[in-house]
């Protein structure tokens, strides 16, 4: 299917996507237009000068970079650390600090992995990264196997995106064809081979080592950790596994350089952050926005609550991320620290906006559903515990719910929480314990009216 | 050596051990489940969660490594609390029907919960339910609604078995144990997943319903089959074998018995033993007393010793019989004054004894090996525990070469193998040697030009340490069975490779040392078969199925004036003519010896059934009645006695004096004109190839088609 035609199904839906052209200070989604995703668009948009900085060449463009001298890994790894980049993946972890635990002396293979396997509920930011500007994760990929002297490396695209993965190796072909991806890159010593991998849909390939298991023909379930990647990661070698939105932003930030990046954000919250916006607003899509940025401004990118309805909750960071009463968002700012002192995480930036029409049990029955549906079974509290944590809701929202219910999922999801061997279990049972503490009366209401508190949406 | 503080006790352990083996070492207990000490940790069940000091969650122990003054603490809240959590978990899906589960009494979950589980389920919801499978005629799948996902199975199967014939499909609560699309589970050490098992998910297809764990007399034995001589606890109850599983032996069996081993005993309780003497009278058998019967053989024997003379009679006894059985009956035939005695019934060579033929090395050695040469071994089926050990070492990186027919699955990787019709075996290890002579620059023992196979085996074994030769069932039954010995001594002495027999049966070792072999002008198995004598006696064995001989033996034995029978079963009914009943290994005290030379002695375990004796009572009786001297013994360890060379004051195994594979023999080159004998997993003797559920196994099944094709 041409990208034409994709942009026009884009449109036809009369969704907003990332050319809505409602970003501040974008990086990522800067000028697309959903065909100006190859080669030589993105050359044209600054593309690849980040790699050519660093490996000197530049062919003598200006005078300046004839002399250039190009950039060791140790000084990518060190601008990197500068900017302040951290995991967009969810976690937050910075990136630099991250690559620096790659063992630079290790004499056997090593791995860089791109983890596109996005499957959070309401994050939807790598799926158009990859679909409209693939050529800066790819260059974000190379730069960053150069700064960790790793030769091969792999980008694991979610299964569900399959249009999205045959947009991937297409532009992988271009980049190969052009010399940028292969043996001697842009005739350096350097050389990295990069391919992709498409997963079948389960959303625990998302957890890294899982999506290791997952990248080596196996049944994705994570490890047990330590040993982490750094040390043993795929195929026993070391691996350093980053999020599609992280690998994109390393070309902007090696041009510009790690204080310029900073500066658009916060302290300890550098750059921009892609947030897909979902729910109860009137423009759902994703916003490139630089960190710190209030979460009022973001939600008036969006069009605002829908139907000018009063704002009821925001889930900040993805489905796994503890709900927040919209009067406690409205006073955070977008970054990671903020959200994290009031209670909940930025994760993976996909903010999921709730009415005052919406019934908070059957919010956190579609949630709980769904963790018990992506449990991979294979440690205790979670396999069982999602499944109990699921039906019990489940009653509650059909009329069957208990006085003690409440109390009982609560006590079920402590009992889930940090006993697992991934954070999955943890994704499952903060949601729960979230809504109960912020919206008891309404789950208690339920239990005693055996119905909603609010009418059901139309 | 790391110092950690467990529950403010000191443990020194070795770094990189976790918290379990710090805990082990302690004493202490940590509850789990998937955690096993023979398999690769998994950290999945979550039962043994601890409170370390510094950490903000509860850490798995079997996962954590000690850190120099770690504090752990497994008995605090924090600890107590995550175990009680989990064990809720464990059994909100758990159907709790413990009352009506096989696995009742020695679960290791019921044991816990009884520990950390509440009086009274928070859970109110509808319990899981999961598929029936039926997986062959050995381990149970009926409820595997019990199942609590610890992947012991799994594990097993990938690192021990070396197949992986369980995993776990799907996911989250749909995650099942199953085979992939619906195979049989197929594994010659496939009854050890019933053990590994924490609950009663897999059982004993055979034992289930059968008996309750706390009805069961537990008794020490040893297996009666292969030469691993693996440990047994042979449980029991009302005087009848009820099932069987390993005892531990970390220098023998390790935790592990093979399925022979395990299901074998379902013969001991079978409609084919024979409970009473039985007297073939005009072609009819009838049953008869003990009376009767000896005074019958004694006076037989009597009467053909003075027609034809002592050397006209025999005696054939198998390596499964215990050394009293097998020094008691040569003593009674030397008593004779026959020296036709003779154990090596499925040899097609009859080489003069130079020394007892054993492994070469322990049993434990083999684990540790990093090259080996199996030469004529199926090493899967005849030895499971030796291959799996092997398989052990290949894990470690131990590299594999053998010598054989076929290619055969041994389920771990094969460095190099020359396949070669049998009869070119001892060509294909001259090849061996030859570039083994070119590498070294010595003058090869033989001419031969080594091809590719050849010099890759050869190169593996003249590198790495601990190196082993090892000569297989098929090698040892081989015409040209002293020249590869021979050939194999060559090459072990020039690559620092010890040599050895696997040895086929339970008491192969043990039986030379009784002296169960020909004396001078004595016939040998393969002469004695032919139906030149006029008496023979058979003990424990079946000539048509035990030897070398097969369909020919009964031919020879019709010919036979007389032909006595001392069988645990109703065997050679077509051309014996007295059958004696004597006890199996359950029934009777014995000693084997096994592969290594290691000594073990047993008791019974049960009463003899009917009117079954030990043989060594038989044997004594008839010597007594034919005025035999010096066969005035009371007990089986009285007979033990007599046997020569036997490890003294708490030794186990036999003296390097008594052990060697040495060889004078010339090497032979003409091809060997028959293929050495080789029978399936589940025919090696009279009880495996009686036990019916072993016998429904793919594994029996495709010696039948073997058998059918030969025919």
């Amino acid at each position: 299917m041409l990208a034409e035609q994709v942009l026009s199904q884009f449109q036809a839906t009369g969704v907003q996507t990332c050319f809505h052209g409602r970003h501040i200070n974008p990086q990522i989604y800067a000028d697309l237009n959903g065909s100006n995703w190859h080669l030589k668009d993105y050359e044209s948009r600054g593309g690849y000068q980040a790699l050519r900085k660093i490996l000197a060449k530049n062919s003598g463009v200006t005078a300046d970079d004839a002399t250039a001298s190009g950039m060791t890994p140790d000084q990518v790894i060190a601008v990197v650390k500068e900017s302040g980049l951290r995991g967009r993946g969810g976690a937050g972890f910075p990136t630099g600090l991250k690559w620096s635990f790659m063992p630079r002396q290790y004499a056997g293979q090593k791995y860089l992995v791109c983890n596109s396997d996005e499957g959070e509920p309401g994050t939807c930011k790598d799926r158009e990264i990859l679909q409209f500007n693939p050529h800066m994760v790819i260059e974000g990929m190379i730069i960053a196997a150069y700064a960790m002297g790793i030769a091969v490396g792999y980008n694991y695209i979610h299964g569900e995106i399959f249009k999205t993965y045959l947009r991937f190796e297409e532009a992988i072909e271009e980049a190969r064809a052009a010399g940028l991806l292969g043996k001697n890159i842009l005739g350096s010593e350097f050389s990295f081979q990069l391919h992709a991998a498409h997963g079948y849909g389960a959303y625990i390939c998302g957890e890294e080592t899982s999506l290791l298991e997952s990248l080596e023909g196996k049944k994705g379930q994570p490890r047990y950790k330590p040993p982490f990647p750094a040390s043993f990661g795929l195929y026993g070698k070391p691996t350093t596994i980053n999020n599609t939105e992280t690998f994109a932003a390393v070309p902007w930030i090696i041009r510009n350089g790690g204080q310029a990046y900073l500066a658009c954000g916060k302290p300890n919250s550098g750059g921009t952050k892609i947030f897909s916006i979902s729910g109860d607003v009137e423009l759902p899509g994703n916003y490139e926005v630089p960190m710190g940025t209030p979460f009022s401004q973001l939600l008036e990118l969006a069009g605002g609550v829908r139907g000018g309805r009063q704002l009821k909750a925001v889930i900040p960071g993805g489905s796994s991320s503890p709900v927040l009463p919209g009067s406690i968002m409205m006073d955070c700012t977008m970054d990671y620290d903020s959200i994290a002192k009031a209670g909940s995480m930025l994760g993976s930036g996909a903010v999921i906006v709730l009415d005052d029409s919406r019934c908070m049990v059957k919010s956190l029955q579609r949630l709980s559903y769904f963790y018990m549906h992506e449990s991979c079974g294979q440690c205790t509290p979670c396999r069982e515990g999602t499944g109990w944590l699921s039906r019990v809701v489940d009653r509650i929202e059909n009329g069957h719910g208990r006085v003690t219910d409440l109390d009982l999922l609560d006590n079920v999801a402590e009992n889930i929480m940090g006993r697992t061997i991934c954070a999955l279990g943890d994704a499952a049972a903060m949601p729960v314990r979230a809504m109960i503490k912020h919206f008891r009366p309404e789950f208690e209401y339920h239990v005693e009216h055996k119905t909603c508190m609010v009418p059901l949406y139309v | 050596m790391i110092e950690i503080e467990l529950d403010g006790k000191k443990v020194d352990v070795v770094e990189g051990s976790m918290i379990m083996h710090a805990a082990d070492k302690a004493g202490t207990f940590i509850p789990h489940f998937c955690y096993h000490k023979k398999l690769s940790i998994a950290a999945s069940c979550r039962m043994c969660l601890v409170d370390v000091e510094k950490m903000p969650k509860p850490m798995p122990a079997c996962a954590t490594q000690v850190a120099p003054g770690m504090i752990v603490r497994t008995k605090s809240d924090k600890a107590i609390k995550a175990q009680q959590s989990v064990m809720e978990f464990l059994l909100i899906n758990h159907p709790l029907d413990c009352p009506i589960c096989d696995k009742g009494g020695e679960c290791q979950l019921q044991d816990l919960a009884v520990g950390y589980g509440a009086s009274s389920s928070r859970y109110e919801e509808e319990k899981r339910v999961v598929a029936v499978k039926d997986v062959g005629p050995l381990i149970s799948m009926r409820e595997m609604s019990r199942c609590i996902h610890c992947t012991r199975c799994v594990r097993f199967g990938q690192e021990v078995a070396g197949v992986m014939e369980f995993g776990m499909s799907h996911r989250g609560e749909h995650a099942a144990i199953e085979t992939f699309v619906g195979h049989s589970v197929d594994s010659e050490l496939s009854g050890n997943m019933i053990d590994l098992c924490p609950v009663g998910a897999l059982t004993s297809k055979p034992f289930r319903y059968s008996a309750r764990t706390w009805e069961l007399s537990r008794r020490k034995s040893v297996s009666p089959h292969d030469s691993t001589g693996a440990n047994l606890i042979v449980q029991v109850k009302n005087n009848r074998v009820m099932r069987v599983v390993p005892f531990e032996n970390e220098a023998v069996n390790e935790c592990w018995i093979a399925d022979r081993d395990r299901f074998s005993y379902e013969a001991l309780n079978s409609d084919e033993r024979l409970t009473t003497p039985m007297l073939k009278q005009g072609g009819v058998w009838n049953p008869v007393d003990w009376q009767t019967a000896l005074e019958y053989v004694a006076n037989g024997l009597k009467q053909i010793k003075s027609e034809h003379g002592a050397q006209s009679i025999g005696a054939l006894l198998s390596p499964h019989s215990t050394l009293e059985e097998l020094s008691l009956a040569s003593a009674f035939m030397r008593g004779l004054g026959s020296e036709n005695v003779d154990c090596r019934l499925r040899n097609a060579e009859f080489p003069a004894s130079e020394g007892v033929r054993y492994l070469g090395t322990s049993i434990a050695s083999l684990s540790e090996l990093q090259r080996v040469l199996v030469v004529g071994s199926s090493l899967r089926k005849d030895h499971p525990l030796f291959a799996q050990r092997i398989r052990q070492a290949a894990r470690k990186g131990c590299a594999v070469n053998a010598i054989g027919f076929v290619a055969e699955d041994w389920a771990m990787p094969i460095a190099n193998a020359l396949l070669s019709d049998a009869s070119t075996w001892v060509q294909a290890l001259a090849e061996v040697a030859a570039a083994v002579a070119a590498d070294k620059g010595v003058e090869s023992p033989v001419p031969g030009n080594a091809g590719e196979a050849a010099k890759a085996i050869a190169k593996s074994l003249l590198s790495g340490e601990r190196k082993a030769i090892l000569l297989g069932n098929a090698a040892a039954h081989h015409a040209r069975a002293s020249s590869l010995l021979a050939l194999a001594n060559w090459v072990g002495a020039q690559t620092g490779a010890t040599v050895g027999y696997l040895t086929e049966a339970a008491n192969s070792v043990g039986a030379q040392v009784a002296g169960a072999l020909p004396g001078p002008n004595g016939l040998n198995a393969g002469q004695m078969l032919r139906g030149d004598l006029k008496a023979v006696f058979l003990l424990n064995n079946e000539p048509e199925f035990d030897s070398a001989a097969g369909a020919l033996a009964l031919s020879g034995l019709s010919k036979t004036e007389m032909v006595v029978t001392l069988s645990p079963f109703k065997a050679n009914m077509a051309f014996s003519d007295v059958l004696l009943p004597i006890a199996p290994f359950t029934e009777t005290s014995g000693t084997y010896v096994n592969a290594e030379g290691r000594v073990q002695s047993f008791h019974a375990v049960v009463k003899p059934m009917g009117e079954t004796r030990p043989a060594w009572k038989v044997l004594r009786v008839l010597a007594n009645l034919l005025g035999i001297p010096d066969f005035d013994f009371e007990s089986s360890q009285e007979v033990l006695k007599r046997v020569p060379g036997l490890p003294v004051d708490g030794e186990t195994l036999l003296s390097g004096d008594i052990l060697n594979n040495t060889t004078q023999a010339e090497i032979d080159f003409t091809p060997a004109g028959v293929a050495p004998k080789v029978v399936g997993i589940y025919a090696l003797d009279g009880i495996v190839r009686r036990a019916a559920s072993l016998q429904l196994t793919a594994d029996a099944k495709q010696h039948d088609v073997a058998q059918e094709v030969t025919a």
